[in-house]
C-alpha cells in the first residue's frame, strides 16, 4: 500500500532549536505532504513535541526554515498560521460551555452567530457529540474532553492538525478505540495530521509515514511496514517492537549474495538486496530477527523449515500468545520468541529443548 | 453522628474555634443587642428601641458620612486593583526566577506599622513635606501646595498604598492557577495578545480579581486612622463617627447602630460584587 503523494503541505529544512546551550533540535529536514497522517515518534525528550509546537507558532526556530502550504512561516505567530492544534491537556477553556469552546476560533473569525452554532453543532456530530454544545466544560470526561478538543481543532478548517500525544491521558481500551476513530475521521475529512507520540503501537496502527526521532535528529522517516521490517539501526530496530540482535561476519560477499556466519545460526546466505542503503558488506556486525519471525517448531512442523537447537530458558503466558526466551548458543543473549497460542498446543516449560525455526527471508542487516 | 476523624477535627479546631467565638461573634452580638438600647447620660436603658436606628437613618450628617466612606472605599478599591492587576500579571507571566524574592519584596511594607506608613503620606504630602519641598526647590510651584493633605484624595492615596499588596496577592495566585495550554490554545484558535487576554486571562483571573476588591473595600470602609491623620473635616468617614460615639459623645447605642449599618450595607455590596463577578468570570474547576 503506498501513499498517494499529494502536493507537499509542510516543508522543514534544517531546522533546529537551541534553548541555551541544550540542541533540542539538530537539523531537521522532512517534506509531509497533504492529507496524510504524519506521526512524530519517539522518547520523551528527542524534540518532537519541540518541533510539533515550532510548526504551530509556539517556539521559532534557531535557525532553518518551516514552510507551510508554500508560505515561509518565519515571524508568523501561531494566530495567524493555516494550523490548530489538539494539546496533550485539550487545554479547554473551563469558563465556557462545549459549544463555546468549539466555537472559539469562529468568533474571533467574526462568523455570524447563526453559522457558528450550525458549524459548532457538524463538528461536534463528527466527533460523535451532537447535541453536547450547551454542557458545561466541567462536566465532560476524559474522552469527551479529547473529543470537545479536537472539534475545537477540525472546525476551523485547517491545513493541518497538530496533536500532541492526544490519547495518552486516556485508558487503553478508549485508547485503542480512539486511535481507529482518530485515524478514520483523518481517512474521510483528507486533513493533514500530524502526530507526536512515544508509543510506537500508536504510531503504527494510525501513520501513513512515521518519523522516528531519536536526540534531535530524524533517525528514519518511513511508512509504519517499512519502518518495522527495515529499520535502519539498532536503535529504531529496539525502540519499534522488539527486536533479537545475533552477532554475524561476512565471510563472501558477491553483487547477487552476501554469505554471513552466524555463529548462533550457521552459515546463512541472503540476497544482496538486504543491504541496507549506505552499508556494505564488510560492516556487518549483527542481524536482527523479529520474535514472531522465530518459531518453535513441534513435531507436526514442515522438515524443510531452517532450524537450530535451543533450551527454554523462561516463558511469559500472554493468554492468546506466549513468550518464549529461548538459549540459542553462547554467542548471544536469549532470543525472544512469540507464538500464538492453538488448541492442543501445551507450553513448553523452562529448560525444554527445542527445536526453533527460522528463515531467511526474515533477516535484518545491521552494523 | 461524628466518626473519628470529625472528631478529631472538631478537636483540631476548637481552641480557634473558641477564640473566634469569644472575640469575633460575642462582641458581635453586644454591638447588635447594644443598638436596640438607649444611653441615659451615665446608665444604659435595656428597654428595646428603634430609635438609634431612626436617628442613625433621618440624620443627614451620617448619611453623608457613610456615603463618603462607600465613595472613598470604592475609590480605592477600584484604584488598588486596577494598579494591583499589571504588577501580578508581571509577577506571574513575566518573571520566570525568584518568584518568591518578588513576593516577599511585595511584603516589605508590612515590616512596618500601619499608623507609620500613614504617618509617613504625611510627611510626603504636608505643607512643608517632601513633595512641596521638592516642587518648591524645582520651581514648579511657588508657595507649598496645600490641596494635598486633608482631604479624601489623600486618603484614598494613603489606603490604596497600603492595601496594595491585599490585592495583589489574590490575583497573583488566581494568574498562577491558570493553566498556560489554556493561553496557547486561544492564540492557536486566531486570537491576538489582547483578544486573548480579555476572552481567558480576565475571566479565569475573575475569582481572585473579586476577593481582592472585597478584601480591599470590607476594610477600608471602616477605615479610622487614616481619615483621621489625612483626612481634615471632609475626608472623615463614618468609622470616626462610630468612634466618636462610643467615645466622646457617649452614646455607644447611637454608635452600635451606625456600626450596625455600616455593617449591613458593606455586606449587601460584597454580596452584589461576589455575584456578579461570578456571572462574568469563569467558573473555575
Amino acid at each position: 500500500m503506498s501513499v498517494k503523494r499529494n502536493k507537499p503541505i509542510i516543508e522543514l529544512n534544517k531546522v533546529t532549536k537551541s534553548f541555551g546551550t541544550f540542541q533540542a533540535l539538530k537539523g531537521v529536514d522532512a517534506t509531509i505532504f497533504e492529507g496524510e497522517f504524519f506521526s512524530l515518534l519517539g522518547p520523551s525528550g528527542c524534540g518532537k513535541t519541540t518541533l510539533l509546537r515550532m510548526i504551530a507558532g509556539f517556539e521559532e526556530a534557531t535557525s532553518g526554515t518551516i514552510v507551510i502550504g508554500g508560505k515561509l512561516m518565519t515571524g508568523i505567530p501561531a494566530n495567524k498560521r493555516p494550523t490548530n492544534m489538539v494539546f496533550q491537556s485539550y487545554a479547554i477553556f473551563p469558563h465556557l460551555s462545549v459549544g463555546d469552546n468549539v466555537g472559539y476560533g469562529l468568533k474571533t473569525r467574526k462568523l455570524p452567530k447563526a453559522e457558528i452554532a450550525a458549524e459548532v453543532e457538524k463538528a461536534l456530530k463528527m466527533v460523535d457529540l451532537g447535541g453536547f454544545s450547551d454542557r458545561a466544560a466541567h462536566e465532560l470526561s476524559g474522552g469527551q474532553r479529547q473529543r470537545v478538543a479536537l472539534a475545537r481543532a477540525l472546525v476551523m478548517r485547517p491545513k493541518v492538525i497538530l496533536l500532541d500525544e492526544p490519547l495518552s491521558a486516556l485508558d487503553k481500551k478508549l485508547r485503542d478505540q480512539m486511535q481507529v476513530e482518530l485515524r478514520n475521521l483523518q481517512r474521510s475529512i483528507g486533513i493533514t495530521f500530524i502526530l507526536v507520540t512515544h508509543d510506537q503501537e500508536e504510531a503504527l496502527i494510525m501513520s501513513d509515514r512515521i518519523a522516528v526521532m531519536f536526540e534531535g535528529e530524524i533517525a528514519q522517516l518511513a511508512s509504519p511496514e517499512e519502518l518495522y521490517r527495515h529499520p535502519v539501526s539498532h536503535r529504531v530496530a529496539s525502540f519499534i517492537g522488539v527486536m533479537n540482535f545475533l552477532k554475524a561476519t561476512t565471510t563472501v560477499a558477491d553483487d547477487q549474495e552476501i554469505t554471513l556466519n552466524i555463529p548462533s545460526l550457521g552459515t546463512v546466505s541472503v540476497p544482496a538486496s538486504y543491504m541496507p542503503a549506505g552499508m556494505d558488506a564488510d560492516t556487518v556486525k549483527t542481524i536482527g530477527i523479529r520474535p514472531e519471525m522465530l518459531t518453535i517448531l513441534f513435531d507436526d512442523a514442515d522438515k524443510s523449515t531452517c532450524r537450530v537447537e535451543g533450551t527454554v530458558t523462561s516463558t511469559m503466558y500472554y493468554g492468546d500468545m506466549t513468550y518464549y526466551s529461548v538459549k540459542l548458543s553462547d554467542h548471544d543473549d536469549d532470543v525472544t520468541i512469540s507464538m500464538r497460542n492453538t488448541a492442543g498446543r501445551s507450553i513448553v516449560p523452562a529448560g525444554g529443548l527445542v527445536q526453533v525455526g527460522w528463515g531467511v527471508e526474515s533477516i535484518v542487516l545491521f552494523k | 453522628m461524628v466518626n473519628k476523624e470529625g472528631r478529631q477535627g472538631l478537636t483540631l479546631i476548637s481552641p480557634t474555634l473558641l477564640y473566634a467565638l469569644l472575640m469575633l461573634a460575642a462582641p458581635l452580638a453586644m454591638v447588635v443587642t447594644f443598638s436596640f438600647w438607649t444611653q441615659d447620660y451615665l446608665e444604659v436603658n435595656t428597654t428595646l428601641t428603634l430609635n438609634n436606628y431612626r436617628e442613625a437613618w433621618s440624620q443627614p450628617l451620617y448619611r453623608v458620612l457613610i456615603a463618603r466612606s462607600l465613595s472613598i472605599s470604592l475609590i480605592v478599591t477600584f484604584v488598588t486593583v486596577i494598579l494591583a492587576f499589571p504588577i501580578a500579571y508581571y509577577l506571574s507571566f513575566k518573571v520566570t526566577r525568584r518568584k518568591s524574592l518578588w513576593l516577599f519584596l511585595i511584603t516589605v511594607p508590612f515590616w512596618t506599622s500601619y499608623l507609620l506608613r500613614v504617618f509617613l503620606w504625611k510627611v510626603i504630602l504636608g505643607y512643608n513635606g517632601v513633595l512641596n519641598t521638592a516642587f518648591l526647590e524645582l520651581g514648579f510651584i511657588t508657595e507649598p501646595l496645600t490641596f494635598l493633605l486633608y482631604n479624601a484624595n489623600a486618603v484614598v492615596l494613603t489606603l490604596a498604598h497600603a492595601w496594595a499588596p491585599f490585592a495583589i496577592l489574590p490575583i497573583f495566585v488566581a494568574l498562577e492557577k491558570i493553566d498556560r495550554s489554556l493561553l496557547e490554545a486561544a492564540e492557536d484558535l486566531g486570537d491576538g495578545p489582547l483578544r486573548r487576554f480579555f476572552r481567558i486571562t480576565l475571566p479565569l483571573a475573575m475569582p481572585g480579581v473579586i476577593a481582592a476588591i472585597l478584601i480591599v473595600m470590607i476594610p477600608t470602609v471602616g477605615d479610622f486612622i487614616t481619615p483621621k491623620l489625612v483626612g481634615g473635616t471632609d475626608g472623615l468617614m463614618i468609622a470616626n463617627m462610630i468612634q466618636i460615639q462610643f467615645g466622646k459623645a457617649n452614646n455607644a447605642p447611637l454608635g452600635a447602630a451606625l456600626a450596625v449599618t455600616s455593617m449591613v450595607i458593606v455586606a449587601a455590596i460584597s454580596i452584589v460584587i461576589f455575584l456578579t463577578g461570578k456571572r462574568l468570570g469563569g467558573r473555575v474547576k
